[in-house]
């Protein structure tokens, strides 16, 4: 099904990514947006461009240099005090407007909160396809962009292209494309626009902002090491073996589904398709049969370990070790391990 | 979409997915078996039905449900209303087949209108996705194309005001929860595990197997353009579905036989710190200062 892109397209040039910065932290899935948007546009021989949202103060400016060590060429900058808390009304007009005069021909997004809240309505708007949770993005040999993603839960991938219509919008899970190599020596250059709106046109107002930092929270996409244990782990009280090597080894601790469907742990803990994607250095799966939901949420791990009675467990086929021995036995005894062999960690058991 | 001064009322969307749990993939031809799998109302879209009767039940009004999908999508319908939705509305047509989420947005937001002609909505709710095309994507459709406040990731509703027409609640996002004020009328995506979904009482039951579900075709819903609809009205295409690849080489078994489960442990930190001398340092320099 060829079509031929209609002539007000054909001017859309060059790769964009959103760079989503929330109370002055950039989100690093926009650098790993960068990564893989800078293979992008070398594939099609256009620029990279950043697109950097904010109110104008040093974090955003750090941000705009920022954006250059991460590979791009150009960073559009939209600068206002009306854009200091995220808001759905500015933002989508920010980007919706820098789109329609600069015209990229694709725009990356973070399949985040704030990112799935915004590619919503900006591909509305310019009445554009949009693809959710890529997992590969490749240009085609028709030039146009193939986006890869999950489908039912894992067991299937689909590959889609928007037709006819630019520019070809995606978003992208965190942890899922890989972090790249800041080079600090490269710089670029910066576009201006502004927003043209007034506190009167925003109907949504913040009131409050209740920082997680205050109601302790998880960190699993971005942790080092995570320890997870599934069903084998039979009672919720057996948790506490999981979390217990998790805390010797400073790492975070999850689970996988029906644990949280059981109540013995909350929705942020869960590993997986539905839940979190991992990406750590060491994960050790626990008591985890390995189902393709699962997997797809941690196959990106440098190293896995799993701890499982069933020998034919489909866990062995994505972990580089594995051991098949009961959970509740080798659990303690790793956290015993690493405690007797990391310094200064003895005093923790 | 103008809110006139009547009695509160909120549409719901909801949407009839199979139950992924007993999902098949045919092993030769990589396609979804449909076959026999049975279909539930999408889970996540339960939070936003109660979320809307708890509202309806403080401050009266009406709760109506709505669904774009295939006839037997009344099953849906009924299911909702057999939990305490007072109407039901499906929109059915086989011009909607193959909607992307443009076009999905774009019929709902039609039937949505023609609701709202008849009697005006406060809000729009919707769950925070599906689990099978899983985009969160349509609520944010409907919201921008009817020009309603979008509010999504929704933990709570703190307190609504309806002669002022506010709302004020919680939305999660990344590191927090933003608390907003907001206006009528809103289109909210509730986030799971925000409240805790009612039985259907016996008469509501009773009355679900009776009700009327009002269908309308595209044409009803008030969709002059079918370019808009279906296929033809949706930028994305699927070109290719396929099995994910298998990884090549199993894991590396670690010997337990005869081991204690301490020398087991210390056997998978020799293999471990073997494949990683990187890790052993990191970890190492982690615990020192
Ligand atoms: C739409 C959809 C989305 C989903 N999303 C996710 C998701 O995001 N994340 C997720 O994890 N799942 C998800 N699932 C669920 C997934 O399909 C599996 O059901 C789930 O991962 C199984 O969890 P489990 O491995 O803990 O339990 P089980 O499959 O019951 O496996 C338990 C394992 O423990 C082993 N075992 C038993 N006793 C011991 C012992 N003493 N020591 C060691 N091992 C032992 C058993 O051999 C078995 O392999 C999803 C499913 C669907 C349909
Ligand atoms: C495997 C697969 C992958 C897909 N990938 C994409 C993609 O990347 N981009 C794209 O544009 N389309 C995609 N689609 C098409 C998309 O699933 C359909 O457009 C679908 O009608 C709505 O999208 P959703 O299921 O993702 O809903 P979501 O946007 O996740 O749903 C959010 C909420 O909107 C409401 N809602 C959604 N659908 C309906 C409905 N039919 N009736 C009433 N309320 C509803 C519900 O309240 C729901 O909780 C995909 C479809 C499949 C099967």
């Amino acid at each position: 099904m060829q079509m031929q892109l209609a002539a007000k397209f054909k001017d859309y040039r060059h790769v964009w990514v959103f760079v989503e910065i929330e109370r002055g932290c950039v989100h690093p899935v926009s650098w790993e947006l960068m990564g893989e948007g800078r293979k992008l546009a070398d594939d099609l021989g256009v620029d990279l461009c950043a697109v950097v949202l904010g109110p104008r103060t040093d974090d955003t400016k750090a941000a705009i240099s920022q954006t250059y060590h991460y590979g791009a060429d150009i960073c559009y900058i939209c600068e206002d005090p009306l854009l200091a808390d995220y808001r759905n009304e500015p933002y989508t007009r920010a980007l919706t407007g820098l789109v329609d005069k600069y015209q990229p021909e694709i725009l990356l997004l973070g399949a985040t909160p704030l990112g799935r809240d915004l590619a919503g309505s900006v591909a509305t708007m310019l009445q554009t396809g949009l693809t959710a949770d890529s997992t590969e993005l490749r240009i085609a040999d028709d030039k146009s962009l193939a986006a890869t993603r999950p489908t039912f839960g894992g067991t299937l991938l689909c590959t889609i292209h928007t037709l006819n219509h630019r520019p070809q919008m995606a978003t992208v899970r965190p942890r899922v494309m890989a972090m790249p190599e800041p080079d600090r020596s490269r710089t670029g250059r910066m576009v201006w626009h502004s927003l043209g709106m007034a506190e009167g046109d925003i109907v949504t107002k913040v009131l409050e902002f209740v920082s997680d930092a205050r109601i302790e929270k998880a960190n699993l996409a971005y942790a080092d090491i995570v320890v997870a244990g599934g069903m084998g782990l039979r009672q919720p009280g057996n948790l506490a073996l999981v979390q217990r090597l998790a805390e010797v080894v400073g790492g975070e601790w999850g689970v996988s589904r029906p644990l949280v469907q059981k109540g013995w742990a909350p929705a942020e803990r869960q590993i997986g398709q539905t839940g979190t994607t991992i990406r750590p250095r060491l994960y050790i799966a626990a008591g985890i049969s390995g189902a393709i939901q699962h997997r797809v949420g941690v196959e990106g791990s440098d190293l896995i370990v799993a701890i499982n009675t069933d020998p034919d467990a489909r866990i062995f086929d994505v972990a580089h070790l594995g051991v098949v021995a009961d959970a509740l036995t080798i659990l303690p005894a790793l956290a015993d391990a690493f405690a007797r062999r990391l310094p200064g960690r003895a005093l923790a058991s | 979409m103008t809110r006139l001064a009547r009695e509160f009322h909120s549409v719901v969307c909801i949407k009839q997915v199979p139950d992924s749990a007993q999902i098949r993939v045919h092993p030769v031809t990589n396609t979804i078996m449909r076959q026999g799998v049975p279909t539930i109302i999408n889970p996540y879209d339960l939070f936003a039905l109660e979320e809307a009767m708890r509202l309806r039940d403080e401050y009266g009004g009406t709760v109506t449900v709505l669904t774009m999908g295939p006839p037997m999508a009344e099953d849906a319908l009924r299911r909702a209303l057999g939990l305490g939705a007072n109407r039901a509305v499906l929109i059915t047509d086989r011009r909607f087949a193959g909607s992307d989420t443009l076009a999905t947005s774009f019929a709902l937001s039609k039937a949505l209108t023609r609701i709202g002609e008849e009697h005006p909505i406060d809000i729009v709710f919707t769950g925070k996705q599906t689990i099978d095309g899983d985009t969160a994507q349509v609520g944010p459709g409907i919201a921008r194309r009817l020009g309603l406040n979008q509010l999504t990731y929704v933990a709570a509703i703190d307190a609504l005001d309806r002669d002022g027409a506010t709302i004020t609640l919680r939305r999660r996002s990344e590191g927090g929860v933003q608390v907003l004020r907001s206006r009528l009328p809103c289109l909210i995506t509730m986030l799971e595990d925000t409240n805790t979904l009612r039985r259907g009482t016996i008469q509501d039951m009773l009355r679900a197997a009776r009700a009327p579900v009002t269908t309308w075709s595209a044409e009803e819903a008030g969709i002059a353009d079918p370019m808009q609809c279906g296929l033809r009205g949706s930028p994305t295409v699927v070109k290719r579905v396929f099995a994910p690849r298998p990884r090549a080489d199993k894991a590396e078994m670690v010997v337990v036989e005869g081991k204690t489960p301490a020398q087991t442990a210390d056997a998978v930190l020799d293999l471990l710190f073997a494949q990683s001398p990187n890790l052993e340092a990191a970890l190492s320099a982690r615990f020192k200062s």
